[in-house]
């Protein structure tokens, strides 16, 4: 298992590094496609199954292919690539390293997170949610529903979010549709 | 290298993910690398979510956050991309430079 997590992180780390040098916004569409698929590899190694699940049929099939469209309606000649200046790529680089290594300097600090070998599968029981068998999705349903089986009566429940989620993805359709709608020509008569 | 994963592999993961898409928002002069940026920003949260989700006391919360993040990202996705097409209609180009009609 943990070949196929070093697979899968070599993936998903080089993919997107492999997004930010790409010079063509089309190879950068690739790039993102592997990385973004070997994301959801580590999600169904991490023991969230509805989640990589989930990534590969939103994100991956849906964000992604939109994307394409996107640069397919905006393409604007055959070779047409829009350079940097190699000033800039040293400065975008060195930047990235800097913000790289400030980032990995608050990796080892983890005292403070209670690390626990596999909470889901200890709190709720095996027959009802056992992730490393693949049963997050009736808990993550619940869940939604405002129901918490799993940490009890104080536990969270995500009604709210959920319904906020829903109004939002309404607003979204309607203003993505107005925003994207065919202009009527203005004829002068 | 061929370790058992624990956390500091996934936050590693995420942590590079992150960078590459500041990077990536922060240098593209096509409005879609842009776009692409921000999406690899959100994937690597949602990385950091679900291995926390995993290997802390974190529980379920993590996965049912980071599901809200894909829904929230599809659908900023959604809005960014008909902005963009806006802007080529008026502009005939996708390139961010060229959107300097407020500059003062």
């Amino acid at each position: 298992m943990s070949l196929f997590f070093t697979i899968f992180a070599l993936a998903a780390c080089l993919g997107a590094v492999a997004v930010v040098i790409s010079q063509s916004v089309v190879r950068m569409a690739f790039w993102l496609i592997v990385s973004l698929g070997s994301v959801a590899g580590l999600f169904f190694l991490a023991d969230a199954d509805f989640i990589g699940a989930a990534q590969l049929l939103i994100y991956v099939g849906g964000t992604l292919v939109l994307l394409v469209f996107g640069i397919m309606l905006t393409a604007s000649g055959p070779y047409m690539k829009i350079p940097a200046s190699p000033g800039e790529t040293v400065v975008a680089g060195l930047i990235g390293v800097m913000f790289l290594s400030m980032v990995f300097a608050t990796l080892p600090t983890n005292d403070d997170w209670e690390q626990s070998p596999n909470y889901i599968a200890e709190t709720v029981t095996p027959e009802f949610a056992d992730s490393s068998e693949g049963n997050t999705l009736r808990p993550l349903g619940f869940a939604l529903l405002g129901v918490r089986p799993d940490v009890g009566q104080d536990g969270a429940g995500y009604l709210l979010p959920f319904e906020i989620a829903s109004v939002h993805l309404l607003v979204v359709l309607i203003g993505a549709a107005y925003l994207a709608r065919a202009k009527r020509r203005q004829d002068n008569a | 290298m061929l370790h058992d994963p624990d956390l500091n592999s996934y936050l590693f993961i995420g942590a590079v993910l992150f960078v590459c898409g500041v990077i990536c928002m922060a240098t593209k002069r096509n409005a879609i690398g842009v776009l692409m940026g921000v999406e690899l920003v959100l994937n690597g949260a949602n990385v950091n979510f679900v291995a926390f989700s995993r290997y802390t006391t974190l529980g379920l919360d993590g996965q049912i956050f980071s599901l809200f993040v894909i829904v929230l990202a599809a659908a900023e996705a959604a809005v960014a991309l008909a902005i963009v097409l806006n802007f080529y209609n008026n502009h005939l180009t996708v390139d961010v430079d060229r959107g300097n009609k407020l500059k003062g």
